[in-house]
Order: C-alpha cells, then sequence, then structure tokens
C-alpha cells in the first residue's frame, strides 16, 4: 500500500506547528502564527481530500466492498507478545470521513480566528492549542489500536482544556475547563476499565484482531468473555458499556453532560470546532468504531439507545428556555448528538438493518456543517454586541446581512427543513428508529419539533424581535471571518444531497437508500408548526412567551435550572466527597498515622527521662546504688541461696 | 567500561569542592561534576545498548569484585542490569538539575553541595551494588546527608522534620539489615561460609519459612524509604521543610531507593514470601494511592500537595511489585523513573515560585501565567505528567502497572486495580485545582494589598538561565519516556523477566 504513504504526513503538520508556535510563537511568530497555522491546515485539508477521493473513489474497495486498509502501524509499547501498544493509521470509510471533516471543518475555524482573535495577547498560544487540537483529534480519528484511541482522546480533553481555559485571569473560564476535564476525566475512567476488561479477555489492543476475535462465536477469546460474568451480566456488556461511559462522557450524554454549558466560556471558533463539530462527536465515533461488538449485545446496545435518546429528548427541553445563546447551541449540540447515539442504538450490523448506522455517520458529517455555521455566526454577532445575551440582540438582520442569512440556512438545516442538510440526515434516523423502536421513534420526532422550535426562538431573537440595540462601525466583520461562513453555508445546503450511504455503511457494503415522501411529511409539517409558532411567540416583541412561562410553571422552571443537574453534582462533590471522603482522609494521616508516629517519640521521649535520672553523675548517688545493690545481694544470699 | 567510575566522579567532585572558594567556585565544580556523571551515564547506556547488541545475554554486564571483608565474605561487587541502569539515568538527571536549582545557594553553600553530591554518591554506589553488605553501606551513606540538608538549609518546622525523617528512615534501615543479615545467615556456599552476594543468593534456594520470617524486615524497611502506607508521614513534613534541591534528591532518588530494594533484594531474593505476603502488599499500596490522593485534595500548600501526591504515585510502584506479572514490574520500575523526574520538576517549579512570591499556599497565588509564563508552562506541565497525560511519562507508568495488575484475575487484585484506576481522577481534581487557583485566574496581591512578587519590579521574573536549564534537562527526560516508551520498556524487560522467572520457579517448588 505505498500508493497512502502520504496519508501518514496528514497528523503530523499540525504536531509540528504546535511545538513550534508552542516554544517560539511569543516572541518571534507573534503575527504570523495565524498565517502558519492556516496554511498547515490547509495543507492537511488538501491531502484529507486527496485520501478521501483515492479511498472511496480509486482503491477502497475490492469486489464492491470497502476495506479497512492500515498503510502505517508500528508498536510504541509492547507489554507481551500480542499484546501491545500500537501506533498507526487505519483508513476505512468512518475514519476517511471523518478525516475530511476534521481537517476541514478546523480549517475554516482557523481562517475565522484569524479575524476573530486578531489583536489577542496570546494570540500565538491559541494557534497553538488549535493545532495540538487538530493533531489529537487527527491521531484519535485514524486509531488503529483501542489504546491509541485512549491516548488521543485524552489529548483532545487537554485541549479542549487549555482552551476552554484560554481566558484564564477569568474565574469562571478557569472553573469551566478544570470542569471539563474532571466530567470526561471520570468518564474516561470507564473508558480505561473497559478497555482493560476488553483486552485481558481478547488478548489484544488491536482493533481489527479485537472485532474478529470475539465475534467469531466459537473462539476461545469469545466464549471467555461471554461465559464469566459479574453481577450475573456478562463481561462482555461490562467491558462495552464501560467504554460507552467514556464515548457518553466525551459526547456530553446525559448524565455527563453538565460541561458541555460550562464550555462555552471558551472562545467562540473553539466552541465551533471542538464543542460542536469533532470533539463531542469523538463518542458517538468510539461506538461506530466498536460497532460489530455493540451490535453482538444487545444490552450494551439498548443503554447506548435510551442514553442517547434521553439525552436528545433533555438537552432540546432545556434549549427552549436558555437565554444565553452559546449555551442554546450548546444543548442543540447535546441533542443532536443523542440523535446519532440512538441512530446507532437502534441499527443491526448488516445490509438493509444498517441504515441507523448509515444514518448516525450521515448525521455527523451534516451536523459539523451547519452547528459550526452556527457556532461562527454566533460567534460573529457576539463579536459585534459584544454579549451572549439574547435580551441584548434583535433586529440585527439588516446590519449583518450575510451573518443572517447563513444562521437562516444553519437553522433551516437543523430543523429538517428540506432540502437542507439537516433533513435528509434525520429522516434516515427516524427512519432506522421507526423500522426497530417505536418508542425511540416517538422521542425522536417529539425532539424534532422541539429542535425546531428552539432554533427559530434563538433566530427570531437575534434577527428580528426588537429594533437593533448597537451599531456597527466596520462592517460585519473581516474577510476572513466572512469567507467561513459563505463556505459553511455552501455546505449546509447541500451536504445533503452526498449520497453518504454508497459510501459509509457498517460492513462496507454500499446501501441503497430512498426517501419516502410520505414518510419524511410527518417530521416535516412538525417542524414547520413549530417554526410558525416559535415565530408567533418571537419575531415581534411580545408578552405571550413571558405568559406561557407564567403557565408552564413548575416545568419552566426546572427546565431553566436544567434539571438542577448542576446542583446534584455539587452536593455530590463538594458536601460528600470533599468533607465526607477527602477531610477524613487528610484528618487521619494527620492526627491517627502521624500521630502514632509522634507518640511512639513521645512514648521514647518520656521513658528516657523516666529513667535518665539514674544517670545524676553523683558520686553519693552512685555509691548509695552500690551499696543497695550489695545490701540486696546479700539478702538473697543469706535467705535465698540456703 | 569501570562502574566504579560512577562513584569516583561525585567523590573526586566533592573533593575538588574542599578546595574551592566562594560561591561560584563552588557551584561550578558541582555543576562540572555532575555534567560529567551525566555524560559517563550516557556512555554507559550506550556501551550496555552494545553488549546487549552482540548478544551478551549475561544478568549483569560491567561486574566487578573486590574482596573487602574476607573473614565475613564480604566483597564490593558491582555490575548493572537494565533496571540499575534506568535508575542512574534518573540519578544523574535529577542531580544535574538539583545542582542547578541551587546555583545562588547563599547559605554555607560549599557544606550544601558537598552534603548533595555525598546522597549522589550513595545513590549510584547503591544502584550498581550486588553484594547486599555494599548495598547496605551506600543506602546509609544516602540518609544522612538528608537530616543535615531539612536540618540546616530547611524552612519551617525544620528541626522536627529533619529529626522525624531520619528517625523513621533509620528505623527503615535497620529493618533493612535484619532482613539481609537474616538473609546471610541461612545461605550456604557449600564450603560453609556465608555470603552477602546477590547473585549467588538469587541462584540458591532460601527455605520458604526463612523467607517468610525476613520478607516483612527487608520489604517493610525498604518500602519505608519509598512511602509505604503506614509509614509515609515522613514524606509530607520531610518534603516541605527541605530546600528545592534536596526536595529534588529526596524524592526523586531517595524514595526510589525504596522501591528498588523492594524490588532488586526483597522480591528478587525472597520470591516464595513475596508471593506469600502480595495480598498485604497490594492493600497498602492501594491504600496509598486512593488515601494518598484524598489527602491531596485538601492539601493547601504546594509542596504539601506534591509530597502526599508523591505518596499516592509512589503506591503504584509497591502496587506493581506486588502485583507480581512481568508488565506490572515493569510499570514499577517506569513508575519510579517516570515519578523521580516529574516530581523534581514539579520542586523545581515550586521553588521557582517560592523564590519570587515567598508563600506556597494556593489561596495567596493566582495569576502566575501573566508574570513568569515560563514558571508557569513547567509547573503546568509537571502537573499534566502527574496526572497521567499521554505524551508525558506518567501515563506510560501508570498504564502498564494498570494492565500488569489487570492479569491477575482475583476478586481482591480486581478490587485494587480498579480503585488505584480511580485514583487517576482524583489526581486530576487536586492538580487541575492547583493549577486553577496558583496559575491560573486573575493576578493576586498579598493580603495587606503589597504586590505578590517580591523580587519583582523591574527586573526579570521569571526563570533564569540555570533554572531553565534544570526545567529543561528534566522535561526532556519526561518527553523522552512519553513519546517513546519503547526504548524505556526495552531497557528493564531483560532485567524484570530474570525477577519474573525466579519468582515462578520458586513459587512452583
Amino acid at each position: 500500500m505505498n500508493y497512502f504513504s502520504y496519508i501518514a504526513f496528514i497528523p503530523l503538520p499540525p504536531l509540528v506547528s504546535f511545538v513550534l508556535l508552542g516554544l517560539f510563537g511569543r516572541k518571534y511568530l507573534k503575527h504570523s502564527s495565524g498565517i502558519i497555522g492556516t496554511i498547515v491546515l490547509l495543507t492537511i485539508t488538501v491531502l484529507s481530500l486527496l485520501t478521501a477521493y483515492h479511498y472511496f473513489f480509486v482503491d477502497g474497495k475490492v469486489n464492491g466492498v470497502y476495506q479497512s486498509i492500515i498503510p502505517l502501524q508500528y508498536h510504541w509499547l509492547q507489554f507481551s507478545p500480542g499484546v501491545s501498544i500500537d501506533m498507526g493509521i487505519v483508513l476505512d470509510p468512518i475514519s476517511v470521513m471523518l478525516l475530511v471533516v476534521v481537517s476541514f471543518i478546523s480549517l475554516m475555524v482557523h481562517i475565522f480566528s484569524l479575524g476573530y482573535m486578531k489583536g489577542e495577547e496570546r494570540f500565538s498560544t491559541y494557534y497553538a492549542f488549535l493545532s495540538l487540537f487538530t493533531f489529537s483529534m487527527l491521531g484519535l480519528v485514524v486509531s488503529t489500536n483501542i489504546f491509541q484511541i485512549y491516548i488521543f482522546w485524552e489529548l483532545v480533553g487537554i485541549s479542549s482544556y487549555l482552551l476552554i481555559g484560554f481566558y484564564y485571569d477569568k474565574p469562571s473560564a478557569v472553573d469551566a475547563s478544570k470542569k471539563a476535564f474532571i466530567v470526561t476525566r471520570f468518564a474516561d475512567l470507564g473508558f480505561l476499565i473497559g478497555i482493560l476488561i476488553l483486552a485481558f479477555h481478547a488478548e489484544t489492543l488491536d482493533f481489527h484482531t479485537l472485532i474478529t476475535t470475539l465475534r467469531t462465536a466459537q473462539s476461545p477469546q469469545s466464549i471467555s468473555i461471554t461465559t464469566s460474568s459479574f453481577l450475573g451480566v456478562s463481561m462482555l456488556t461490562w467491558g462495552l458499556t464501560l467504554v460507552f461511559i467514556g464515548g457518553a462522557g466525551k459526547s456530553a450524554m446525559f448524565p455527563l453532560h453538565i460541561w458541555l454549558p460550562d464550555a462555552m466560556e471558551g472562545p467562540t471558533p473553539v466552541s465551533a470546532l471542538i464543542h460542536a463539530a469533532t470533539m463531542v462527536v469523538a463518542g458517538v465515533y468510539l461506538v461506530a468504531r466498536l460497532f460489530p461488538l455493540y451490535s453482538y449485545d444487545v444490552i450494551a446496545l439498548n443503554i447506548v439507545a435510551y442514553t442517547g435518546a434521553l439525552s436528545a429528548l433533555l438537552a432540546a427541553v432545556i434549549a427552549c428556555t436558555q437565554t444565553d445563546i452559546k449555551r442554546v447551541l450548546a444543548y442543540s449540540t447535546m441533542s443532536q448528538i443523542g440523535y446519532m447515539m440512538f441512530a446507532l442504538g437502534v441499527s443491526g450490523h448488516g445490509g438493509e438493518h444498517g441504515l441507523g448506522y448509515m444514518a448516525s455517520m450521515f448525521h455527523l458529517f451534516t451536523h459539523a456543517f451547519f452547528k459550526s455555521l452556527l457556532f461562527l455566526c454566533a460567534g460573529a454577532v457576539i463579536h459585534v454586541v459584544h454579549s451572549n445575551e439574547m435580551k441584548d440582540m434583535g433586529g440585527l438582520r439588516k446590519l449583518m446581512p450575510l451573518t443572517h442569512i447563513a444562521f437562516l440556512i444553519a437553522c433551516l438545516a437543523i430543523a429538517g427543513i428540506p432540502p437542507f442538510a439537516g433533513f435528509f440526515s434525520k429522516e434516515e434516523i427516524l427512519l432506522a428508529a421507526y423500522n426497530s423502536n417505536k418508542f425511540i421513534y416517538a422521542v425522536g420526532i417529539f425532539t424534532s419539533m422541539l429542535t425546531a422550535f428552539y432554533m427559530f426562538r434563538l433566530y427570531f431573537s437575534i434577527f428580528h424581535h426588537k429594533e437593533p440595540q448597537v451599531q456597527i462601525h466596520h462592517g460585519e466583520g473581516s474577510f476572513s471571518m466572512k469567507l467561513p461562513l459563505l463556505v459553511l453555508a455552501a455546505c449546509t445546503a447541500f451536504a445533503g444531497f452526498v449520497p453518504l450511504s454508497a459510501f459509509v455503511t457498517a460492513d462496507g457494503i454500499p446501501l441503497k437508500t430512498h426517501l419516502d415522501i410520505a414518510f419524511s411529511a410527518v417530521p416535516v409539517i412538525l417542524s414547520i408548526v413549530a417554526i410558525l409558532f416559535a415565530a408567533r411567540l418571537y419575531r415581534k416583541q411580545n408578552d405571550l412567551p413571558d405568559r406561557m412561562a407564567t403557565s408552564l410553571g413548575g416545568i419552566y422552571r426546572s427546565a431553566y435550572k436544567k434539571f438542577y443537574i448542576d446542583e446534584i453534582y455539587l452536593f455530590i462533590t463538594k458536601k460528600i466527597i470533599f468533607n465526607l471522603v477527602g477531610k477524613p482522609a487528610a484528618w487521619i494521616d494527620k492526627n491517627i498515622v502521624d500521630g502514632f508516629m509522634n507518640l511512639l517519640a513521645v512514648i521514647t521521649t518520656k521513658f528516657s527521662a523516666l529513667i535518665k535520672g539514674l544517670q545524676s553523675g553523683k558520686v553519693q548517688n552512685y555509691t548509695l546504688y552500690f551499696f543497695a545493690g550489695i545490701a540486696g545481694l546479700a539478702v538473697l544470699f543469706i535467705y535465698w541461696w540456703k | 567500561m569501570n562502574l566504579s567510575l560512577l562513584i569516583l566522579i561525585p567523590l573526586l567532585t566533592g573533593i575538588a569542592i574542599l578546595f574551592c572558594k566562594g560561591l561560584k567556585q563552588v557551584s561550578s565544580i558541582a555543576l562540572l561534576g555532575a555534567i560529567i556523571q551525566l555524560l559517563a551515564t550516557f556512555f554507559l547506556l550506550f556501551v550496555f545498548w552494545q553488549q546487549r547488541a552482540t548478544g551478551n545475554t549475561s544478568r549483569m554486564l560491567f561486574e566487578y569484585s573486590h574482596t573487602w571483608f574476607a573473614a565475613l565474605n564480604i566483597n564490593y561487587h558491582v555490575g548493572v542490569d537494565g533496571i540499575s541502569i534506568a535508575m542512574i539515568l534518573l540519578t544523574s538527571f535529577v542531580v544535574l538539575a538539583g545542582v542547578l536549582v541551587s546555583w545562588k545557594q547563599e547559605k554555607m553553600n560549599k557544606e550544601f553541595f558537598l552534603l548533595l553530591i555525598l546522597l549522589s554518591l550513595g545513590a549510584y554506589g547503591f544502584f550498581i551494588s550486588l553484594d547486599l553488605f555494599t548495598l547496605f553501606f551506600f543506602l546509609e551513606i544516602a540518609v544522612i546527608p538528608k537530616f543535615l540538608l531539612i536540618g540546616i538549609w530547611g524552612s519551617g518546622k525544620k528541626e522536627y522534620s529533619a529529626m522525624k525523617l531520619a528517625l523513621m528512615l533509620m528505623a527503615g534501615s535497620a529493618l533493612v539489615f535484619v532482613g539481609l543479615l537474616g538473609l546471610y545467615f541461612n545461605t550456604d556456599t557449600g564450603s560453609g561460609t556465608h555470603t552477602f552476594d546477590l547473585l549467588q543468593i538469587a541462584q540458591m534456594h532460601i527455605p520458604v519459612e526463612v523467607q517468610k520470617l525476613f520478607f516483612p524486615f527487608a520489604f517493610v524497611g525498604f518500602g519505608i524509604f519509598g512511602a509505604l502506607f503506614p509509614f509515609h508521614t515522613w514524606v509530607p513534613d520531610g518534603h516541605s521543610s527541605a530546600p528545592t534541591a534536596a526536595s529534588m534528591f529526596l524524592a526523586g532518588i531517595s524514595m526510589k531507593l525504596g522501591g528498588y530494594g523492594c524490588l532488586r533484594v526483597a522480591t528478587f531474593l525472597m520470591p516464595a514470601a513475596a508471593h506469600a505476603y502480595a495480598p498485604v502488599i497490594i492493600v497498602l499500596a492501594t491504600i496509598a494511592i486512593i488515601y494518598g490522593a484524598f489527602a491531596t485534595m485538601m492539601q493547601t500548600d504546594l509542596k504539601y500537595i506534591n509530597a502526599y501526591s508523591s505518596v499516592s504515585h509512589c503506591g503504584f510502584v509497591l502496587l506493581g511489585i506486588g502485583m507480581l506479572t512481568q508488565t506490572s514490574i515493569n510499570g514499577a520500575v517506569m513508575q519510579m523513573v517516570s515519578h523521580g523526574l516529574m516530581t523534581s520538576l514539579f520542586f523545581t517549579a515550586i521553588g521557582m515560585i517560592y523564590d519570587r512570591t515567598h508563600t506556597r499556599i494556593t489561596a495567596q497565588l493566582g495569576g502566575l501565567l501573566k508574570i513568569m509564563p515560563f514558571i508557569s508552562t513547567v509547573f503546568v506541565l509537571a502537573g499534566l505528567c502527574s496526572l497521567g497525560l499521554p505524551g508525558l511519562s506518567g501515563f506510560v507508568a501508570e498504564v502498564t502497572v494498570f494492565m500488569g495488575s489487570w492479569q491477575n484475575a482475583d476478586t481482591l487484585y480486581r478490587v485494587a486495580t480498579i480503585l488505584s484506576c480511580a485514583s487517576i481522577v482524583v489526581t486530576a481534581v487536586y492538580i487541575l485545582r492547583a493549577v486553577g487557583q496558583a496559575i491560573m485566574g486573575p493576578l493576586r496581591t498579598h493580603a495587606d494589598g503589597s504586590p505578590l512578587l517580591w523580587r519583582g519590579a523591574g527586573g526579570e521574573v521569571d526563570a533564569k538561565w540555570n533554572e531553565k536549564f534544570a526545567a529543561v534537562i528534566l522535561l526532556t527526560g519526561i518527553v523522552a519516556i512519553g513519546i517513546a516508551p519503547f526504548w524505556l520498556n526495552k531497557l528493564i524487560t531483560p532485567g524484570t523477566e530474570i525477577i519474573i522467572k525466579k519468582i515462578l520457579s520458586d513459587v512452583v517448588k
């Protein structure tokens, strides 16, 4: 496979630019760092597109089935023969697709940031971190080994931490970055133990070997993992569920989602890249990567499906009540990832049954475009308004016509209105759910309606609602900020026509899909109704939204308070872990363990003080002891000896 | 290569320092000695690889033996394998960095550097010794200087800490000595004499009852050095009172003497007992890991944070040894190297911060990134290594321990492994708290409104050349292991393989 050798260089340039900008950026490359980062990204985007072209159209397919190709792999850390952490690159439909998505969106964000972050004191540090993130995300996508994915998983986590806390002198940003890292770290604990379980039974860490040995029903490894159990559940289920917990943490699934809304403290382009389009879908990607195993285990797959559905619904409800536009978008991200998750959860592995898998990947693909577009538009708006709050906005359509159109296209896409991108992928998700689980289908339909409502609530509040309260002096923003909006808007409008089912399927065999007008009419009509409802409420200033909020009472309040999940976490960590575990541990160490050591010292000192009187140095005393001794001995001799 | 060179270089450096005058001369000579030592170590690594590449598979390379005290069959016997070379590399990195950060040591500089060098001499001697008596001799050499270093140059309640540390470590060596004598009197060379020779004892079969009797002495004795729960309490007080370089030597080198001794002496020579006591070791190690981590969470002083986290991290060393699998022992050795580098880097950063602000309380610090970007970056990197970020050494070591531990399928072992894994979350909490409070956030002033910087105003407040050099050296080691762990793995595997084989053969018997 010499043909693919250049793709080994896709993840490397961002690493080089990270090191370069990290070491010398501050002093020497302060102004050119943005350009350097962007050129690097442009290069790898071209390379990724080339790779995709070669893979999908030239030699990825053998006998009608897309193969998984490993052009590069070497042992990084060998534990025992057969068990090693490898670093490598795998090309298969999902990794190639994500390669393109990640590098493309990252390029857009790099360009956008040229204008958005201009004049920032730590401009070069910002680009260094972006490069680190891009490197880690690309490494994650092409992983050949379950530990390789874990390694890059942690690295994207730290990039996210560094970028959320980019404005490090803002306490809220510091807290948010800490929260994001610790919550995902907690989830990664599950991932790590899941890996240990799977690797112990499969006797390998390599994805390909792992999947094939565990799926072969008669292999000793497969028998060992399915027959051994803990608490009545097989080790396969345990392993997969624990791995899924890791994925749920990264992808902000309920109840591990609490970090995502806070992560909006980071610069907005970062939110677009990391917390909307790429890193947060890593959990979906992980499940997809191990999908042959998940589809083999009903319990784990159901956990994926219901977690996804619940997250989709919950987040959509919360999103209807939030007033910070980035937070609305964050909850919307969580909700859309919920869609991807439950699509995987209702999917089978091969042929027609694999529709959910394909739909999930399709939605991941389209979502990356429209959601990053939404965030970049939000960034442009915030750049002008200098606030994240809806109440400070309104009427911006005249001031920012380009942003307005781009935002509208993205809203239509996410609401599932044809012919925009989101319509196609969402239809297929709903169809897959309808075919296998009616309950999840109902949740999906309802969430889709809510999505249309809260997105247009956002749209009308920003661009209509009232007269603009700000003035624009320099137009909508520099060219570097407009260009990504244009490009992404075009992608959002047309990405739905990409026949993804011909390329990306669970078993590599292209799938025939067709549009069922009657089936898709229902969600589209519901969405339009929701949009009209949002228009009635928010297009013009009126008191209807407040009246509705009051009439909904407790439901509205608890949704506004995000169902008090943050408070529950705070209670558990602060009150229980901190006070009931941490404090006693420190106390015991100081008073009991160390106290015992000190006690030994005190006893020794006291005892020596007690007996040191014997060595007084006074001859009279010694004479006295001497004669007392003689007298004692004499008594002994006289009375006892005979 | 003649291994005695490793002892000779510090010895000569020390003698040269005796004839020096003034801070500049003293520290220059010390630096020169440390650099030569590092080069010698690299040369040793190079010739070691070469020997291995040419197919020399003997257990120990560059062996040399000379009779020291014939009546008791005590020899000066030295030799190295991959494990010792890894530890020697660690030592020379830390020594060089330690000398560099003490560059401006004003008070009694001659004595200070002499003691540092004496400590390093003890450590080098310890790691190359193949004779238990020689080994013990060097262990003792490494103990005494610590007492003086803390007692004279320390801060805070230094007398108390110095005394506590010295007494506890002395108790540790006393236990070790009993263990070694117990071994000695149960050896039989065939001609009726006993032997202290490590390689010879390894060939013999020590009766299981004897092993069971003396293993606890040796293991607990060395364990006290390596912060074995509940004998770890010297660590926090000792570290926090010690001057920066002494903290680095203490955590980076001295605690490793313990881990190395537990592995090389206690476990290797008494494998049947190690197997029998394994559950106890594992329970204690797990307690140290998780309880150390929670105790760290409550600390407010940067040095205490690092000291308690050392207890937690050194627990991984003992856990890896206690798990008795090839991979876990590999992990234990890696963790020793990794922790030595990482904790020294941490102390370097803390020392630099304290130097400029005169406080180590996290709540009094804040926004340091703004005024000292280099120092802050070093601190953050040390923290990230501590919380096990891939690409830095901590991750590699911890993951190897986890992988090795999971191979034991008993419930106790599994629970211990899961609890130890859970510590990575707690570690993230305390590291990010410290980073968030001290490094990030708005720039603080002191309670009375005076600026945080004590030496600031006008001059350069960020790291000086010597401090930068020290940090870069340690970081190089950390990154070299973190990015390319295979070389370290390859270096130590033959050594750990021998230990594992010995355990397997002895336990089966």
